[in-house]
């Protein structure tokens, strides 16, 4: 029904969903993402911006390889080894941080030096701790480390900083920035937040309401991290235009 | 521990004085029952009848916790063998223990394998039918993230499934080790040459009320120190990360 396989080192993200459906309560189908197509140069930051419950989190595990059930096709970038930072930390409550962050290692690297990426997340003094002990600021900094220790080919991130009070949300934004420049790891980060994707991201992709489709794609200037208000708002502004015009299309069809 | 104790000791003077009262042999008094275990311990003869039952608690135990959590978890991660094997452990359930006891030892005969067997038989679907609980209540989410992350099915097994049925297996393993200690002794009774049941069985042919009341309090006793010393800590353990606060 689907095609998904991995290509070789620097090759593109390329997912193209055709069509993603659930079945209702009533036993019905609803479809959730049609005709989307979207290709994220290897080595870059992608941004899917979408209204919630537009299905974002249905194409970020579908991009993850959790849901085969989907018509269209799938290429992760690289040898496809994924790291994932899900909204939730998803820790396992009854192992320590650093237990945590090793377990998601291969069996034969288990043992690989980690302090540096501890160092730049702040866990130095937290490894011992058990997460039911952990802020969640501190809970999304050992799941995020628990992404990077894996050294993956490819990164996904599902509304990482929601819910977070605003100055350790831009701390640990400006933590992923360095990490991802660090390790230039192909990047797709789901998000509502219009400022926070300019922040981060090298190329935005913006999602209409059900069934999603990409809208229209925007690529951003470099540097990524220092980006000016100016910038969000005028991106904002043409988003707003962009969804008028689509909302147009749609009645007019 | 020092209210446990208090409780016992008074537990000990009510039966002293109730003993006192009625002057009976069908009522001997704990200075009776305690000679009468001391002399049964020098003999050889209680460790050695105890032995013989834990041995078969052990047995049938280890063999109920097994299967029950396997059938447990299937039972728990997929509809199609619940709504199955359901009707079968219903009938299991509901089987009286005297029953199955009686088919073991026509079937297989009058050996320990049959006595093994239905004990386990007997303690099993308590075990499946909690674990099934424990196997319905995974966390989905953690789930995903062992499968996002390329968890092998070892680890899996070991950091995230049995993490989440400890508690569970605690629970169906500390009712576990009553029920089956006492089903063994009819077991015993019924079919078998040596054992605390088959003692007791020969003791009630004799009215010896003090080689019944010593055979009993040591194998409460057995099964406390087995509750406070191997349950208790290996529970502790594994609840470990739960008692620390938030």
């Amino acid at each position: 029904m689907n095609d998904a396989q991995t290509a070789g080192d620097a090759a593109p993200l390329e997912l193209r969903i055709d069509a993603k459906r659930f079945l209702s309560s009533e036993g019905t189908a609803v479809e959730v993402v049609r005709n989307l197509e979207l290709r994220l140069d290897a080595g870059s930051f992608g941004a899917l911006i979408g209204p919630s419950g537009c299905g974002k989190t249905t194409i970020l595990k579908i991009a993850a390889g959790l849901d085969a059930d989907f018509q269209g096709r799938l290429r992760t970038p690289g040898a496809g080894r994924l790291g994932i930072v899900f909204q939730e930390p998803r820790l396992l409550p009854w192992r320590t941080v650093e237990d945590n962050i090793r377990l998601a290692l291969p069996a034969d690297q288990t043992n690989v030096d980690l302090a540096d990426l501890f160092g730049t997340l702040g866990l130095g003094s937290h490894l011992a701790r058990y997460p039911g002990e952990l802020s969640l600021g501190l809970a999304r900094r050992a799941a995020i480390a628990r992404a990077f220790a894996i050294r993956p080919d490819f990164l996904l991130l599902d509304e990482p900083f929601v819910s977070l009070d605003e100055a350790v949300a831009i701390r640990l934004r400006s933590e992923l920035v360095a990490l991802t420049t660090a390790t230039r790891v192909t990047t797709l980060l789901v998000t509502h937040d219009l400022a926070e994707a300019v922040q981060l991201a090298d190329r935005l992709f913006f999602l209409s309401d059900r069934p999603a489709q990409i809208l229209f794609e925007k690529t951003l200037p470099p540097p990524r991290g220092a980006r000016s208000k100016d910038l969000v708002a005028e991106i904002s502004e043409e988003m707003r235009v962009q969804v008028a015009q689509a909302v147009a299309r749609s009645g007019q069809s | 521990m020092l209210p446990r104790i208090f409780s016992l000791a008074a537990l000990i003077a009510v039966w002293a004085v109730v003993a006192a009262l009625v002057q009976s042999r069908l009522l001997p008094d704990p200075l009776t029952v305690g000679r009468a275990t001391l002399a049964e311990i020098r003999s050889g003869e209680l460790p050695f009848q105890m032995a013989c039952t834990l041995g078969r608690v052990i047995g049938s135990f280890a063999i109920a916790m097994l299967l029950g959590t396997i059938a447990g978890y299937a039972m728990g991660r997929s509809k199609a063998t619940d709504r199955f094997a359901d009707s079968w452990l219903i009938v299991l359930i509901n089987m009286p223990a005297l029953v199955v006891i009686i088919f073991a030892y026509i079937w297989i005969g009058l050996n320990e394998t049959a006595a093994i067997l239905a004990v386990a038989i007997n303690k099993l679907p308590n075990v499946v039918v909690v674990v099934r609980e424990g196997a319905r209540a995974l966390d989905p989410e953690i789930d995903e993230m062992a499968k996002a992350f390329q968890f092998t099915a070892f680890k899996r097994l070991r950091h995230v499934v049995i993490p989440q049925l400890a508690p569970y297996l605690a629970a169906s393993s500390r009712s576990g080790l009553s029920i089956v200690w006492k089903i063994v002794l009819v077991v015993e009774l019924i079919g078998r040459p040596n054992g605390v049941g088959f003692v007791l069985g020969s003791a009630f042919s004799l009215f010896d009320m003090a080689r019944i009341l010593s055979y009993a309090i040591c194998f409460i006793l057995l099964m406390l120190v087995i509750e406070s010393f191997l349950v208790q800590p290996l529970e502790r353990r594994a609840n470990r990360w739960r008692r620390r606060p938030a």
